[in-house]
Formats: structure tokens, sequence, C-alpha cells
């Protein structure tokens, strides 16, 4: 199961800079190593992250197999107005993953 | 350093007035003083420390995140979940992690907390126990130690215990393996030093099951003890063995008064 976590603060003042915090369950499989039978375990990892913020691009990754399992993004971003900000992890085999967190700008 | 102190203090004339100081360490040779025990969390590098502190950033969290999800899941031919019986594990689960292993009247013998879940499921549920190191089992241990975060490991003071314990005791200080080294070597006498580049910690058992950046994932204490088993170059034993579980009561009793920390973050 795939399962993230989200940190993004609730509330935030216009113009503020506010961090952002994901962590996503994947196992990162590099495609480099053997099983204990010789057998290559193929490669699974996640190839990209998306951040929008109300539909706008604010921050995107390339993920490589030198990353580590559990990938764990942190960036900024200015608070602009109050809505959605919503995260997409896609990889190999099909995998996608999405959340969503809303904010609330004064 | 702690070790060496001890030794010449029992050497000296003085050795009299520590007289049942000194035959304690002769026997259980030279524990740790509780003034000097520290988590392994005290050695840890900054950023490891602010990836356990931050439960955003804290990857055993995912673990926890799922181990919610199956507290709350029925399963099992009896369709009911940890939750109809426990209730809000946030209330009824805190100090849980802090008082095991604890003693079964039914087995009699001390189970770990890994076996009281598995004993649940086959006995409550009516479902099948879940493997050790599988992904549900470190995921529902993971957040029922959660629950116990700062609460202090107290192990419980049950005499039908007593054998295990020594027995547990009799074990990390007994030599093993091709190396030929007992865990007392590097855990009590050594702490503190360098195996090759890595510190050398104190074993405290604080924050099982946790996040190990090597393992890139959750696992529980007796996959580290089996690391350690292997370090020594000894058989290590199958998983939910008795051995572990009284090893796993001494080191229990050898933390006492350190806060879990669980789900902890290790290099």
């Amino acid at each position: 199961m795939a399962s993230a976590l989200i940190n993004v603060p609730k509330k935030a003042k216009r113009g503020e800079v506010v961090e952002i915090k994901t962590l996503i369950s994947h196992i990162m499989e590099t495609g480099f190593r053997h099983s204990t039978t010789g057998v290559p375990i193929p490669r699974d990892i996640i190839t990209s992250f998306v951040c929008t913020y109300n539909n706008e691009e604010i921050f995107r990754a390339m993920l490589y197999p030198a990353i580590a399992a559990n990938p764990f993004f942190s960036f900024t971003t200015v608070a602009t107005e109050s809505g959605t900000i919503e995260f997409m992890w896609q990889g190999d085999n099909g995998f996608l993953a999405t959340a969503s967190a809303s904010i609330i700008v004064e | 350093m702690s070790a060496n102190l001890k030794r010449t203090q029992w050497l000296a004339p003085a050795a009299v007035l520590l007289g049942f100081a000194a035959i304690a360490v002769v026997s259980a040779r030279a524990e740790i003083p509780v003034a000097e025990r520290r988590s392994g969390y005290a050695d840890l590098a900054p950023d490891t420390k602010t990836m356990q502190d931050d439960d955003t950033a804290n990857p055993g969290m995912l673990w926890v995140q799922d181990g919610e999800a199956l507290w709350n899941a029925r399963s099992g031919a009896a369709d009911r979940a940890c939750t109809d019986c426990h209730n809000d594990a946030r209330a009824t689960m805190a100090g849980v992690a802090a008082r095991y292993p604890a003693f079964d009247s039914k087995l009699g013998r001390p189970i770990d907390l890994e076996q009281r879940i598995n004993l649940c499921r086959t006995e409550r549920q009516h479902a099948p126990a879940f493997a050790y190191e599988s992904k549900e089992l470190l995921s529902l241990s993971a957040f029922i130690a959660k629950q116990s975060r700062g609460e202090a490991i107290a192990p419980p003071a049950d005499e039908r215990l007593r054998p295990f314990f020594e027995a547990g005791r009799e074990q990390f200080n007994r030599r093993q393996g091709q190396l030929n080294l007992s865990c007392g070597q590097c855990h009590d006498d050594n702490w503190g030093k360098r195996l090759a580049g890595s510190l050398i910690p104190q074993a405290h058992p604080t924050g099982y099951p946790l996040y190990r950046l090597e393992w890139q994932a959750v696992g529980s204490l007796q996959r580290r003890l089996r690391n350690c088993i292997v370090g020594m170059r000894a058989e290590p034993y199958d998983y939910g063995a008795p051995e572990y579980v009284s090893l796993e009561l001494y080191l229990m009793w050898r933390a006492r008064g350190l806060p879990i920390e669980a789900p902890a973050v290790r290099p």
C-alpha cells in the first residue's frame, strides 16, 4: 500500500514563505541488485514528483535509482492565496500516488 | 571507559566499602552504571536526530500509519478488529511497549510484543498469525509501540520472569561465534568507542521497531539481534526463538528508566 505523509501549514499570512514536507512509502529498488539465486531484481522506482498549488506547478523533481527508499522532499513556497496543494508521484510499473492538503491564507 | 573505572574500583583496597556493589559487578560483569546509561539517540548525527524527531520526516511513521489502519480493520473468522476489544490505542496501549516482554501464564514463558499481537490474532481474531518481519506485523507493532513514546521502560516485577531473565543475562555475557565475543564485551566494556567506522552503542532497545537507514525499512529488535549474532559469526536463532525473548527481557531491564522512542531512526 502506498501511503504518504504530508506536512503543509494549515494557515499562513499572505506573502509568507511556508515549508512543505512530503514522505512517501516506496521501496526504490535500483535494478542493479540480484536475488540470492542470482536473478536480477527489476528496477522499481519513483521517477517523478510534482507539486501544484491551485493547479499551478510549484515544484518538480526527477528521481533516479540512487535515491534511497521512502523518498522525502522538503521545499518552500510563498503563500499567495487559500486553496489546495496537490502532490503526485509517478514511477515504474504504473506506480501512481496522489495526496492533497489545504491551506488558508489570511 | 566506565568499565575500566569500575575495575580499578574493585581492585582498590576500599573495595570493602563497595562490597555489595562489587559482588553485583562480579556476578554480572561490569554493568553500565545507571547514571551513565544513554539511548543510542544521544550519539546520532544531527540530521538523523531531526529525522527521528519530526513525525513528518520520520519514515517509521509510514509504518505507524499502516498499523493504525490494521488496528481498525476487522480480520479473521471472528471478524473483529483490535479496536473492538482494546478501543482507542492512544489510551489503552500507552505504556504497553515499555513493559514487554511479559510473562504469559498459558504458555508458561515470556512473550514479546510481536508474539502478543500474534496471540491476539490467532486466539481472539481467529486469523492466521503474521509472519515475523512482515509489513503487517511491523506496522502493527510500530503503531502500538508509538503509543508508549516518552514512557520510561519498566520491566514487570514478576518473579516468574526471573529464570528467563537470568538466561538472558547469561546469554548476553556468554562468548559465542567464531569471533568468540559476548554482547557485553562491546556494549558494556567498549561502548562509546568505534568498531571500524561505527560507534559502539550501549545497546538499549528504546525505539523498536525502528527505521534503520541501512535497512531502508522498519525492523524489529529480533532482526537487530540477528545482525549482531551474525556479526559475531555465530548461528542466529530462528525468528521467535525463546532465546531472543530472554535476551530482550534482559536488555529491557538493562535499559530500565530510559524513555521509549518508537519508532526511532538509526543509521
